[in-house]
């Protein structure tokens, strides 16, 4: 049978009941003093080793940022954010670079093996490539070597702009540019590390890349980049997962993905955000503010966005689609979860320019517990975009009376020929459901996980069968004592 | 030979309003027992007690299922004990395939015997088996649990699970209700195939229609709260000549 796996099975492996990736680990840090100058940008590029380029370029950053405000237009609510109050750096100390595993500080192997990310590439599920970014530095990328050889680059991006500076040059903030909005400029100033991928032409890329982003030191912010080109005809499905360890403070992770199509290329990005949600009574958590976009810029590419969010206290979050060439497709796949105090302002933006450009938008919200969980989503038809095609599908399911769901859907047409649909569900995990369940001798923590499974399948088959488990299981984990 | 099922003197209500007032029932292995009754006369409500359901309160009586007080365990420990309800109005589960459904809800059970989860090669040959009961097509097995059902599918639905999970004691709640003749008889034939010496029985229904096809050795006439008749499979065949007014006109004397 062609389903997911189900959802008993999963449920099974699921002995924990609290957040399971909270600890935090003893490696021995490289923190820099709280606060952010125009000195800390400095000091970051100096200790990255960087080209004046790159200097300059996060120095006009910041002094964008400078002149511009935090948005308040999400329907979310946080304290004020102290900038000053952040530590913009924090990296694993180590001697010289490891030339190989052995020489990686055992804690850290540890660390990830806990995560259940084993760097060890003999221990690796097969096909999967990963880079593992601690705090701020990127520690280690697997199948480098094998990549190689079909002229895929997957590498830190700290190694990507000292490597291959000419790439990052041409599309570092080609498709998020530097002042695009108050988080993006911030993270162009102070960014520390993230994954650039590069796929030639033609190529399919072997296996499935992924990053792994954990947020480990106290007081840390966390500020990654990410840019994949897949160039003419090739294609790449990318993996994103990251978690951080329990604390009473909130940590703020603000990250930018650019994603670029050329003619006939095809990019998957999936994420499985599971970043610390905060407590039951709403102590603590990530705040997870953070740009996402791609752009297929050729004639007849695609970029195809899969997402499955359970963490983070305050996620504000827009994976969106800049559809330029004729007949290119634009996808947006998202299960959005929030239980407890958490609060999700999450959706998409789709951006028709060239004629004959198609996009699909799937969205899942689920609200349990105090959690408020709103879609916002844009579609826009420029007056270029002859015969475009949107269709939208933002569904609700509310778990218990005490939570909110909302939708805020954002249709602007220029061009007459342009098809634009959308529809919108609420229900409820009734009484009835919970209880035709028990009374096949399924509990209610097991029946609410299939339930919600099944209501986020079309998202969820969207993911590599991996990722599939593991959000299956994350579904079931984040949901746990909702009912009853 | 221990009873299946014992009920003494069992009182129920919903919101303050008592709807069970002293049933009185056992049921031996290897009996069918069909409950007939007018509307509002308490069918549904004893078939949603015995199950759990959480709105109703029992105020009064005891049950005892297999030598273990039922009233004491959780809904789903009822169907893991062997109890199962054929439901008048099954749900619809969108995006969760019967196939899965059904494979949450049998290992779910066996793991509660001690047993491992079956195989799925095994587990779905098993199925195929077990749809054919029912004349269901296999297609069936992907689709979302009763999403889009006819209520006739539903209904097989029902029975199909029911042949799946083994139930020791089985409650069909107006399984009737809504099947044209056809489908009844196909219903009614699923049923009569899990018939054996050891299990037992509860089939509601208001009408006669049903007991042709299934054929209970007890028959009990409920009304306002209580059995106030119970007979061989003949008491059907009277009810259906004579209606309920009879049996309210009398009981009304009795009382």
């Amino acid at each position: 049978m062609s389903e997911v796996p189900d959802s008993q099975h999963v449920l099974d492996d699921v002995v924990q009941r609290e957040y399971q990736y909270g600890f935090s680990s003893d490696i021995e840090q490289e923190l820099l003093e709280k606060g952010l100058s125009e000195d800390t940008v400095r000091f970051i590029s100096a200790k990255k080793q960087e080209p004046e380029w790159m200097l300059e370029w996060r120095l006009e950053a910041f002094r964008t940022w400078q002149r511009m405000k935090e948005p308040t237009w999400p329907n979310v609510t946080y304290p004020v954010i102290d900038f000053q109050d952040i530590i913009y750096w924090a990296a694993p100390k180590k001697k010289e670079g490891p030339a190989s595993l052995d020489e990686v500080d055992p804690e850290l192997l540890a660390t990830f093996e806990k995560l259940g990310i084993p760097l060890d590439e003999q221990k690796m599920l097969t096909g999967v490539a990963v880079d593992a970014v601690l705090d701020s530095v990127s520690v280690k990328t697997t199948f480098q070597e094998a990549l190689k050889k079909v002229g895929v680059i997957f590498c830190p991006m700290s190694e990507a702009i000292q490597e291959h500076p000419d790439l990052v040059r041409r599309y570092l903030g080609s498709v998020v540019p530097v002042g695009d909005n108050f988080y993006a400029a911030l993270n162009s100033a102070v960014f520390s590390d993230g994954s650039f991928v590069y796929i030639p032409k033609g190529v399919r890329c072997p296996m499935e890349l992924s990053t792994y982003f954990r947020i480990n030191a106290r007081n840390t912010g966390q500020f990654e980049r990410t840019l994949i080109i897949a160039d003419e005809g090739s294609y790449v499905s990318y993996l994103e997962g990251c978690t951080a360890p329990q604390r009473d403070e909130n940590q703020l992770h603000a990250a930018v993905v650019e994603l670029v199509a050329h003619q006939d290329a095809e990019i998957k990005y999936s994420t499985v955000q599971n970043w610390y949600p905060g407590d039951a009574e709403g102590k603590g958590g990530i705040y997870n503010f953070v740009t996402k976009r791609g752009i297929c810029e050729g004639a007849r590419s695609k970029i195809s966005w899969t997402q499955v969010e359970t963490g983070s206290a305050v996620t504000w979050k827009y994976p969106s689609c800049v559809l330029k060439g004729d007949h290119s497709i634009g996808e947006f796949y998202s299960v959005a979860v929030t239980n407890h105090y958490q609060q999700a302002d999450t959706g998409t933006k789709m951006i028709h320019i060239g004629k004959n450009t198609r996009s699909r938008i799937v969205s899942k919200g689920i609200s349990a517990g105090r959690s408020q969980n709103s879609y916002r989503g844009l579609v826009r038809m420029n007056a270029t975009a002859t015969n475009g095609w949107n269709y939208s599908q933002c569904d609700s399911l509310l778990i218990g009376d005490q939570c909110g769901a909302h939708t805020f859907p954002y249709l602007e047409t220029a061009n007459s020929t342009a098809t634009v649909e959308h529809e919108a569900t609420t229900s409820k995990i009734g009484e009835d459901m919970l209880f035709y369940c028990n009374q096949r001798g399924i509990d209610t923590e097991a029946a609410v996980a299939l339930i919600v499974n099944g209501y986020a399948r079309d998202v969820i088959n969207q993911l590599p069968m991996e990722f599939a488990v593991e959000a299956q299981k994350l579904l079931a984990i984040s949901l746990e004592g909702s009912v009853g | 030979m221990t009873p299946i099922l014992e009920i003494t003197n069992l009182h129920a209500s919903i919101d303050g309003t008592e709807i069970l007032k002293g049933i009185n029932l056992t049921i031996q292995p290897g009996e069918v027992h069909a409950v007939m009754g007018p509307n509002g006369s308490g069918k549904s409500t004893l078939a949603s007690v015995l199950a759990g359901r959480e709105e109703y309160t029992v105020t009064e009586g005891t049950v005892v299922f297999h030598g273990h007080d039922l009233l004491d365990m959780s809904p789903e420990d009822r169907a893991r004990e062997g109890l199962f309800l054929a439901f008048q109005y099954p749900v619809e589960i969108p995006g969760v395939s019967t196939a899965n459904f059904l494979k949450s809800a049998v290992n779910a059970q066996r793991a509660h015997r001690g047993l491992s989860p079956l195989e799925p090669a095994e587990f779905l040959a098993l199925m195929k088996e077990r749809m054919a009961l029912v004349e269901m097509n296999p297609a069936f097995l992907q689709r979302s649990l009763n999403e889009g059902f006819s209520g006739g599918e539903k209904k097989r639905n029902e029975i199909f699970q029911m042949a799946m999970l083994e139930p020791t004691l089985a409650i069909l709640d107006e399984t009737d209700s809504g099947l044209d003749i056809d489908a009844l008889r196909i219903v009614a034939n699923g049923v009569n195939a899990q018939r054996t010496p050891h299990n037992g029985m509860i089939v509601i229904t208001h009408y006669q229609r049903l007991l042709n096809y299934i054929v209970p050795d007890v028959v009990h006439v409920l009304w306002n709260g209580r059995i106030v008749r119970t007979g061989g499979k003949d008491l059907a065949l009277t009810l259906e000549e004579r209606g309920y007014d009879w049996i309210k006109t009398e009981s009304s004397v009795e009382a």
